[in-house]
């Protein structure tokens, strides 16, 4: 499962996109340009871009509230997704989902989630229909270590276990649900561990290494689409920003976030196509300003994109 | 016509479906063998299979959100919660996913599946297997809401709200299980938002929901001997809600009885009574509306208090029976 040199810069890329967008995205909420809230995943791309890029482009995510990076890596058009962000008619979502409701269902992707675990469920739903219909697509199911202690995530995981659907979870462990260390929410030190009294098999990778992620989740694909059944992966990685913007960083110190910037993903990954002869210097720079250009672009786009008209308020409630 | 029970009525509705798309499938506890805890869908596992015909384990949320994720990925997915109790379980998937999906999207997907459950007392099963939460439904946006009260109901609506594209909540009452009534053997739609006049009358207006219905006409049945012609209407469904029959019977009778089982405070007899008094229909009431409806306790296991918790015949007898010969 060696990814192709093109592949690998293709990942970097996604990866400085995804990075660049949500420093757009900060920068545009202190202008005023955005209202609401938005949740940021800078510090985590390599868990959402490794685990896409174990997927073939006709399998199905589902997302979160932290789900700008997933949708980038799903293959999202990112003039359409600012536009959402700034709730736009030409936005994914015609403007009326923003930040944490987008979705491009044609493109596979299932929406973001406003609710923690939310979309576990709804995995198991997408599942049971993509067997039913023996169609040989898998869905992934991203979620956070928070979500892992709901109720939901127990019922959606047996349900999918007993019935050997084509479910990979991805549960992102960022370290914090919302305040709450995973010190003092798990009695266990792997969330993954959880996996086996649903009799799946449970994975825990360096979630700040890409091509870590995307061999584990390469092989709970494989896992899916044979037929074998779900698996628990659970990629270690750390948010740098705050839950939201509300978040004043009050149950974390300094020092813990500075050395997990040192465990930078990007800068990691990077790295090692350099060193691997993949990239020089100058092509990482170059692909990391066309990522910020590109970003740039969506929001003259979305900037330049009318607000949804006021007569068409009550349209989507109902089909 | 060939009689039916309303559970009967029910299951050849989902047989019919079945039958006729590839896409409509069961799935919920003991739906499968055991033919669900009513016996509603006895025999539809040994016809479709266990594919078709999903047991679930004990896990409302994961049945809601698989009918959810289903609907999403084409399916046309008939979930069933055993008592209605048990969709307070299920609500997150119910309120906030499924019912806000298409919404949040932009319009650009749909969540089309029904939900099956039945409510009610009247069988001593207490606090906890007795609740009417139809309101609770009513109030979400995105959310249809259908509460049939005859076994002709019962499968022209069901098979209506499987053809729709949106989430149906289909509420069923447990006495009515073993109600026959004429039932076609054909497949047929009532069209979601057809409110019917079951009994025509000219003195008094009941309007009722679900059981609520045959309880009424019963009543107007007494009444018709002491020369009270009642008009028995049924929504059928609460949301979206036909208002107009609603309007024009107020307007001709000028006299208007609500009755459900549920709770009365913030029950669906205030949003009828609403709908009323905003409409031209107020002008035409010669006495204020009038609400007969559970009282605002849980239902106890006691038969007799069990018995005096909601609505009965005499009850509704006695309220109409006041209202007609009520003050001008």
């Amino acid at each position: 499962m060696s990814l192709s040199e093109t592949k690998k810069r293709e990942l970097l890329r996604q990866m400085y996109t995804i990075r660049a967008f949500e420093e757009k995205a900060e920068q545009l909420y202190a202008m005023g340009k955005v209202h609401g809230t938005m949740h940021l995943s800078i510090g985590m791309e390599a868990s959402a871009v490794g685990s896409i890029a174990a997927l073939r482009p006709d399998d199905l995510i589902l997302s979160t509230h932290r789900g700008h990076g997933h949708c980038i890596a799903k293959g999202a058009d990112l003039r359409l997704m600012m536009a959402e962000f700034m709730g736009k008619e030409a936005g994914y979502c015609r403007g009326r989902g923003g930040s944490m409701h987008i979705a491009d269902v044609k493109g596979g992707n299932l929406g973001a989630n406003g609710v923690v675990g939310g979309g576990i469920p709804i995995a198991v739903g997408v599942g049971l229909s993509l067997k039913m219909q023996k169609r040989d697509q898998i869905i992934l199911c991203f979620f956070g270590d928070g979500a892992a202690n709901l109720g939901p995530f127990h019922e959606a995981l047996n349900m999918a276990a007993i019935w050997k659907l084509p479910v990979v979870f991805v549960c992102e462990n960022n370290q914090y649900a919302m305040s709450l260390s995973v010190k003092k929410a798990f009695p266990i030190e792997r969330i993954s561990d959880r996996a086996a009294a649903y009799g799946m098999p449970g994975v825990t990778v360096d979630g700040n290494d890409v091509m870590a992620v995307y061999e584990a989740v390469s092989q709970a694909v494989k896992r899916a689409r044979a037929g074998e059944g779900p698996t628990l992966i659970e990629n270690v990685t750390y948010r740098w920003r705050g839950h939201s913007k509300s978040d004043a960083n009050r149950y974390r110190t300094r020092e813990e976030i500075e050395a997990w910037k040192q465990k930078c993903p990007i800068k990691r990954f990077r790295a090692r196509l350099i060193e691997e002869g993949i990239l020089t210097e100058e092509e990482a720079d170059r692909i990391a300003q066309e990522a910020y250009a590109a970003v740039d672009a969506a929001v003259a786009f979305a900037e330049a994109s009318p607000e949804p008209a006021l007569e068409t308020i009550e349209e989507g409630v109902y089909a | 016509m060939r009689e039916l029970s309303y559970a009967e009525a029910i299951r050849e509705a989902l047989q019919q479906e079945m039958q006729r798309d590839e896409r409509v499938f069961i799935i919920g506890e003991d739906v499968g063998v055991y033919g669900g805890a009513f016996g509603v869908t006895l025999g539809l596992v040994e016809e479709f299979g266990e594919e078709r015909v999903i047991d679930t384990p004990i896990s409302e949320l994961g049945i809601a959100g698989a009918i959810t994720g289903a609907a999403l990925m084409g399916m046309r997915p008939v979930g069933e919660i055993m008592f209605m109790d048990f969709t307070t379980l299920a609500m997150e998937q119910l309120v906030n996913q499924a019912a806000k999906i298409r919404f949040m999207f932009g319009g650009k997907a749909k969540v089309p599946f029904v939900l099956r459950t039945p409510a009610g007392s009247g069988t001593g099963a207490a606090a906890q297997h007795s609740q009417s939460l139809e309101n609770w439904f009513v109030h979400v946006p995105g959310l249809k809401v259908v509460m049939p009260s005859t076994p002709y109901d019962a499968k022209g609506l069901l098979i209506a709200s499987i053809r729709d594209d949106n989430p149906v909540i289909f509420i069923e009452h447990k006495l009515l299980y073993k109600v026959k009534g004429p039932v076609p053997e054909e497949p047929y739609t009532i069209p979601l938002g057809t409110t019917e006049v079951k009994r025509e009358g000219r003195d008094l207006t009941i309007i009722a929901t679900s059981i609520m219905v045959q309880r009424s006409l019963e009543a107007a049945q007494q009444l018709a001997e002491e020369g009270i012609e009642v008009e028995v209407i049924d929504p059928r469904t609460l949301k979206p809600l036909d208002k107009e029959p609603l309007i024009r019977s107020v307007m001709k009778t000028g006299r208007v009885l609500i009755v459900h089982e549920a709770c009365k405070t913030g029950g669906y007899g205030g949003e009828l009574a609403a709908v009323i008094a905003e409409s031209e229909a107020f002008d035409y009431l010669d006495v204020p509306i009038i609400r007969l409806a559970g009282r605002d306790m849980p239902i106890p296991y006691n038969r007799t208090l069990e018995y005096h918790t909601v609505p009965q015949v005499e009850n509704i007898v006695q309220a109409a029976r006041d209202l007609a010969r009520g003050r001008m």
